[in-house]
């Protein structure tokens, strides 16, 4: 995918930019965004080692398998080619805990987990097996109890009543996650 | 109110709490247990930095060549389909694009037309019900050297769009109720 995008997004903006005149931001932008990636990579490798390293307490503690069984159901349902692999489905569980408090932070570092665990049993180790990609999709729609950073933007902004945006996140999250997996199932049968 | 602010604030350190309870009355060595899990994300992070610089690369193009202003001009009729604010597009567009960005372009709506307003809230609901979804993929696939991401791609931009209506059409019922 990366192969095919990347160089056309690079090749049209820069194109775009010579003629339009905007050449000074480009060249600006090639060395200020190498910055910005360094500075999330160095969040990122604080707060990945972080939680790896307590997610892997958790997930050698009875903790893991009570809310992997809470949510055996939908996992079943997402995930059938890992329906008997009791570490893919706890590294699963894990990630869609942590998606559902919040905490994006810890939610990316099991995500990997789980992806280097499907990974693993994976024939053609270039393409993604359907629960890969299924659980891509899930993580993109992000479902969230509470969505803390927007409501802590709008307390910023002096919001009469920050929280007020929580069913309305609800509803849209859950449409959007519907139809990323109605269209994942579908393409997965066709 | 108060009581949501504060569990979005004990979240965090209630996780780590039963986490680190659990492993302790479990009898587990907890701290070489943590140095496992913490070697392994170390390792996960390393590998995934180049995907990171080069995407940052795309984005630093997109963002800054002004073709985004060009494609929002491109896409305002599909979106007018929609019913979606012409105001709420560029966030729309770059929404699956940049975290950051999207993030700043949000926030610059909620404090131009008001974090309360009709729009505010549209930006606020669309920042909360959706991820950046290109990153994610990426990040996603290159940890495991995946180059063939199948139907991935489409599956989550239509659920981005999807986010993005249902996140307009929440509050045009919202607001008419209210009012």
């Amino acid at each position: 995918m990366l192969n095919f995008f990347w160089p056309i997004l690079i090749i049209i903006s820069y194109i775009y930019a010579i003629f339009c005149g905007n050449v000074t931001n480009i060249n600006n932008s090639i060395f200020g965004y190498t910055e910005v990636a360094v500075e999330l990579f160095l969040t990122l490798l604080g707060t990945m080692t972080l939680w790896s390293g307590i997610i892997e307490i958790a997930l050698n503690t009875k903790l893991i398998g009570r809310i992997t069984k809470l949510l055996n159901p939908i996992i079943s349902f997402l995930f059938p080619e890992n329906k008997n692999d009791k570490k893919v489905r706890k590294e699963i569980s894990m990630n869609i805990t942590a998606n559902l408090l919040g905490i994006g932070n810890a939610a990316t570092p099991l995500g990997l987990k789980a992806m280097k665990s499907m990974q693993e049993k994976n024939n053609d180790k270039e393409r993604l097996t359907n629960d890969m990609a299924t659980f891509i999709i899930l993580n993109t729609a992000s479902i969230q109890i509470i969505p803390t950073t927007v409501i802590a933007i709008r307390m910023n902004l002096g919001s009469q009543e920050p929280t007020k945006i929580i069913f309305a996140v609800w509803f849209s999250t859950i449409c959007a996650a519907i139809v990323g997996i109605a269209v994942t199932k579908l393409c997965i049968k066709l | 109110m108060n009581f949501i602010n504060y569990i979005s604030i004990v979240a965090i350190p209630i996780v780590i709490l039963i986490i680190l309870l659990y492993g302790f009355f479990e009898k587990k060595n907890v701290f070489d247990l943590f140095l496992k899990g913490a070697k392994s994300g170390f390792n996960t992070t390393i590998k995934i930095f180049p995907t990171l610089v080069g995407i940052f690369l795309a984005i630093g193009a997109l963002s800054s060549s002004g073709i985004l202003d060009f494609i929002i001009n491109i896409l305002a009729p599909i979106f007018a389909i929609f019913k979606i604010p012409t105001e709420i597009l560029p966030l729309a567009i770059l929404r699956p694009i940049s975290g950051s960005g999207s993030m700043a372009i949000a926030t610059d709506i909620m404090s131009k037309y008001g974090a309360d307003s009709f729009i505010g809230l549209i930006a606020a609901t669309i920042m909360g019900s959706t991820e950046t979804t290109l990153y994610t993929i990426a990040i996603y696939t290159s940890s495991v050297n995946i180059k063939k991401t199948r139907f991935v791609l489409i599956a989550s931009l239509m659920a981005d769009i999807t986010g993005t209506v249902a996140s307009v059409v929440i509050w045009r019922i919202l607001s008419k109720s209210f009012s």
